[in-house]
């Protein structure tokens, strides 16, 4: 029997394991692989200090023969592209051919990546299926030479195995392009790359992102938005979010001498006089050596910790997108009618600070508006509805920013929706249904950590907390859709009123007209009715009620209202490149304003050494100047920006 | 159809006053308004002295410019064009074509004059009574649902129909029956039989019933038409023949035979044209089920809306005599109902041969 025992590698599992990476079927596999590329491409271009400026293209490639149409394909080539920090030649390897190593599963900082599987799972799966290597280019900087990769995982010992490294030239100054080739499957609709990338937009208006789409089609998502985020701290664990085998663990680590050193160091907002304290509490001394706790002795003070009171956590570590950034998202990427954000104040769940946004795209936009006035001018027969619309919201999911797009009705956000009683609003809603409508439901989630049902990141878990605070920020939300809402009927029901009379007055004057065999003076008639009409609908000051005032959404903050006649509220405007923010990274002057600057466990990602320092100095000199936007201004006037880097 | 042309002026006349009232208002700068008797219970009397219900004062203002009035006014003046149309092309038509006639699609818009006939046949009826016009004048005609045979001879279009000639079918009774239309060329019965039900109606007639007791039997299938009450009304009032009313035992059969009595409350105001206040209920009384031996299996256990309308039935003016009370109070006690075809139960021809013949000797028949 023992000889039949033997240590299983993480990459032997996770081959057999692969859904529980996001890797189920073609479909959604194709669909992680772009995610976890692109993810990894912004991370890295936000913590560099850079706009991130990214390349996703999807090629359908021939599985012997010729390459076979989009739809039909099996085999799909994807490379993403960035204008990140690059990442220094040592370190190529092991981050796209090592599983579970990383910069971001060793520290509390709110970013897209947590864990540090993604891109090598990515590769494993397209090396698994296809057999071919991950190929990488990466190069940190104008002066810097570009680097080649061709790496593969070894399964067995998870470490990299490089095939091919050699030095070429390449047109871009800085970043990385990783190409993967994949068994996937394209398919457009719910839950597919088109719908990532557009959500991805949506809530990451700074990011400038082109889409080769495998039927060859272009897409540009210009930047609209032109000030990073701006960049989160790394926090200590809060004591309430800990549990006691991490506990144990943290016992042991420290490099603390004294119980008390331990706790007032290794934790955030516990003070020397409240370690003390716990210390008390739990009948330890404080002077003992933290490698002496455990057993009951550990259990004791996890108790006293929990029971004691702590401050909550700093909230600095958070970036929230803001509500301006969302509303220039929504109001880019979706046609409406009214458009509303709201940020939450931070909040804290089992000790992990997070902030909950929501915002709201409501109708379809005057364009489609006008369609389908048009459509409906043939007569209707009997049984047929004036406007068969059973169209239920839309709700879109985000953690750190990034979309999620499986298992919604698994996710917090979603059973938040759902208990939201949008009725109140004058929004329909059936019993245990999403509310009905021409809607796009916005929710973010930011944390440090934010706690998934499983492993590939697709729902948010119900914690009381956090569904909480979604439910407070949809509620705002829906308020302003009503106060919206009941101004529009207002001004529709009294432009109705006049429009059934005028419409009315001509059957009217016309039967009488027969009635009276002909002889009668019709347009007379009808001159005097609309003349009782105008007087009764209030004449001239209907004509001020149906809201030619131009007087903004008032009432309504954060909100855009957009009507035919033109677009009131903060409509962000794509205008001319801004500044750049952030010089090249070698350049940075070596300023240090990082308070608590971790020590960093050994085989922390080289991109960040090389470029976190400089970024943070020079974020603070963000470019502000173009941003305020003058009300009814028409959006998208100058989209064209020069491209410094390409010419 | 030539001598029907002096009489519809009338009627066509009050149908343009619908226009008149509009142009009056425009003139005067007001919100045309048409005044519209109530249908409805609240606005009912019952006359005791005529012995039939009649409409009151009650009346409703449809105005022009009130929004929730506005398309009811508008489809009013529509109808009220398409009936004048009717009148001056002396045609008679359908409820149903009348909606037809007058759906169209509004000019500049995508919204439809009317979506269901639900809409159009109310406003007739509202016309009828505004106008004080019987429907048969407004030459809106509904299906001819009923049937009649006996020793009767009618001129209809010119054509004579005898309807002691016509088989067991009978002579299908058109909804329109004033004199310009339908003749009663000769009558020699007796009496007029009606009945609830076309079964017990074919019963009859197949066995003749009308011939041995020299009588017109006449069927309206469940709530008789307007056909059928005028033609019967007409027999009473020009031939003077009694009428009895043969209906189930139930408050459905009770309120079939008080709208022929008295007159229906909805169509309160054509009281005066069709009520026969003398008509007689013969039965299935809840007395019939003891007096006839009828067994209790055959009868049927009245349900909670049964039970509801009998109660309703208990507070009209109309059924205020006391063996009206007791009829209406046994059949509640007893908490049965029975259909006339239960008699059956005894024999075919139980109801031809055995019950009506004791009933007509034993004149066992309510007020």
């Amino acid at each position: 029997m023992g000889a039949r025992q033997r240590e299983i590698s993480v990459s032997e599992f996770f081959t057999k394991n692969r859904h529980l990476l996001g890797f189920d079927n073609p479909r959604k596999a194709l669909l992680t692989c772009v995610k976890e590329a692109v993810d990894n491409a912004l991370d890295a271009c936000e913590e560099a200090g850079i706009l991130p400026e990214v390349v996703v293209k999807l090629e359908a490639v021939a599985n012997g023969g010729s390459a076979p149409p989009p739809s039909q394909a099996t085999r799909f080539r994807i490379t993403v592209t960035d204008n990140g920090p690059g990442i220094v030649r040592e370190q190529i390897p092991r981050i796209f051919a090592k599983l579970l190593y990383g910069s971001k599963f060793h520290r509390l900082r709110m970013s897209r990546g947590q864990q540090g599987i993604g891109i090598s799972a990515a590769g494993m799966y397209g090396q698994l299926t296809t057999g071919k290597p991950v190929q990488i280019i990466s190069r940190t900087g104008a002066k810097a030479v570009a680097h080649y990769f061709e790496v593969q995982i070894d399964t067995k010992k998870n470490e990299p195995r490089i095939l091919e490294k050699k030095q070429i030239d390449w047109e871009h100054q800085r970043g990385i392009q990783v190409s993967i080739e994949v068994d996937g499957r394209y398919q457009k609709g719910r839950a597919s790359v088109d719908e990532y990338v557009e959500q991805t937009i949506i809530a990451n208006p700074h990011v400038k992102l082109t889409y080769l789409t495998p039927e060859g089609e272009t897409k540009e998502y210009p930047r609209t938005y032109h000030e990073l985020p701006p960049s989160p701290r790394e926090i200590k664990p809060h004591p309430y979010g800990i549990e006691l085998g991490m506990l144990l663990k943290m016992l042991q680590d420290t490099k603390s001498h004294w119980l008390s050193g331990f706790l007032a160091s290794d934790f955030s907002r516990v003070s020397p006089r409240l370690a003390e304290d716990i210390c008390k509490a739990a009948k330890l001394s404080p002077r003992a050596r933290p490698r002496d706790v455990h057993g009951e002795s550990a259990e004791a003070l996890y108790k006293a910790i929990q029971s004691t009171k702590i401050m909550a956590p700093p909230t600095n570590c958070l970036s929230p997108i803001g509500e301006k950034a969302i509303l220039s998202g929504l109001y880019q990427q979706i046609k409406g009618d009214f458009y509303t954000a709201v940020s939450r104040p931070p909040a804290v769940y089992r000790g992990n600070p997070f902030v909950i946004e929501a915002g709201l795209a409501y109708g379809r936009g005057p364009e489609q508006a006008a369609e389908s006035q048009e459509k409906k001018a043939i007569p209707l027969a009997e049984g047929e509805q004036q406007q068969d619309d059973h169209e239920l919201a839309r709700v879109i999911r985000y953690a750190n920013r990034v979309p999620l797009l499986y298992q919604q009705s698994a996710c917090a956000i979603y059973k938040a929706v759902l208990d939201t009683t949008w009725r109140t609003y004058g929004i329909a809603q059936s019993k245990g249904a999403l509310p009905g409508g021409p809607m796009v439901i916005f929710v973010h989630m930011a944390s440090v950590w934010v706690p998934f049902t499983s492993e590939s990141k697709e729902a948010i878990a119900d914690y009381d907390e956090i569904r909480k605070e979604i439910t407070l920020a949809l509620r705002e939300c829906g308020r302003r859709l009503g106060a919206f809402l009941r101004r529009r009927e207002r001004a529709e029901s009294e432009y109705r009123r006049r429009d059934i009379f005028e419409l009315y007055i001509e059957e009217v004057a016309e039967s009488c007209n027969r009635l009276k065999g002909g002889r009668l003076a019709a347009a007379k008639l009808k001159e005097q009715l609309q003349a009782i009409a105008k007087k009764r609908t209030g004449g001239e000051k209907t004509d001020e009620v149906l809201g030619k005032d131009g007087g903004g959404p008032e009432g309504l903050p954060h909100s855009i209202i957009v009507t035919p006649e033109g677009i009131e509220g903060e409509v962000p405007v794509t205008i001319a490149e801004a500044p750049k923010p952030a010089a090249p990274p070698e350049e940075a002057p070596e300023a240090q304003e990082k308070a608590e600057k971790p020590k960093r466990p050994k085989g922390q990602a080289m991109r960040e050494e090389t470029t976190a320092k400089g970024a943070r100095a020079t974020r603070r000199v963000k470019p502000k100047a173009q941003h305020k936007t003058g009300a009814g201004k028409p959006a998208g006037t100058a989209k064209t920006r020069p491209t410094r880097r390409r010419t | 159809m030539a001598q029907a042309q002096h009489k519809t002026t009338a009627v066509e006349k009050k149908l343009v006053g619908v226009a008149d009232v509009v142009i009056a208002a425009a003139q005067a700068r007001k919100d045309p308004t048409i005044a519209i008797p109530v249908r409805s219970l609240s606005n009912v009397k019952f006359n005791e002295g005529k012995g039939m219900i009649e409409m009151g004062k009650g009346k409703q203002a449809r105005s022009f410019f009130n929004v929730g009035m506005a398309k009811k006014f508008m489809q009013t003046v529509l109808v009220a064009d398409a009936l004048c149309e009717l009148q001056r092309a002396n045609l008679t038509t359908s409820l149903r074509e009348v909606y037809y006639r007058t759906k169209h699609t509004i000019k500049n818009s995508h919204e439809n004059t009317f979506d269901t006939q639900d809409e159009s046949d109310p406003l007739i009826e509202d016309l009828e009574v505004t106008l004080e016009a019987l429907r048969e004048e407004l030459h809106v005609r509904a299906e001819n649902a009923g049937s009649v045979a006996g020793p009767l001879v009618l001129l209809d279009d010119g054509d004579r129909v005898d309807c002691a000639r016509l088989g067991k079918g009978g002579y299908s009774v058109p909804s329109i029956v004033e004199p310009e239309y339908l003749q009663i060329k000769k009558c020699t019965a007796d009496f007029v039989l009606l009945v609830e039900k076309g079964t017990q109606w074919n019963r009859l007639s197949e066995d003749k019933f009308w011939r041995k007791y020299n009588c017109i039997l006449l069927t309206g299938n469940g709530q008789p038409p307007r056909g059928v009450r005028r033609l019967a009304r007409r027999l009473h009032e020009e031939k003077h023949l009694p009428v009895y009313v043969l209906v189930d035992n139930d408050p459905w059969g009770y309120y079939i035979y008080s709208v022929i009595k008295q007159g229906s409350i909805n169509l309160a105001f054509e009281s005066q044209r069709m009520a026969i206040p003398k008509a007689k209920f013969m039965g299935l009384s809840s007395r019939d089920p003891e007096t006839y031996g009828l067994p209790r299996n055959v009868g049927i256990k009245l349900n909670d809306k049964d039970v509801t309308r009998a109660r309703e039935l208990l507070n009209y003016p109309w059924f205020q005599k006391e063996s009206w009370q007791e009829e209406i109070k046994r059949l509640l006690s007893s908490g049965l109902k029975y259909e006339l075809d239960a008699l059956a139960n005894k024999d075919f021809q139980y109801l031809t041969k055995k019950y009506l013949p004791r009933k007509l000797k034993e004149k066992d028949w309510l007020d």
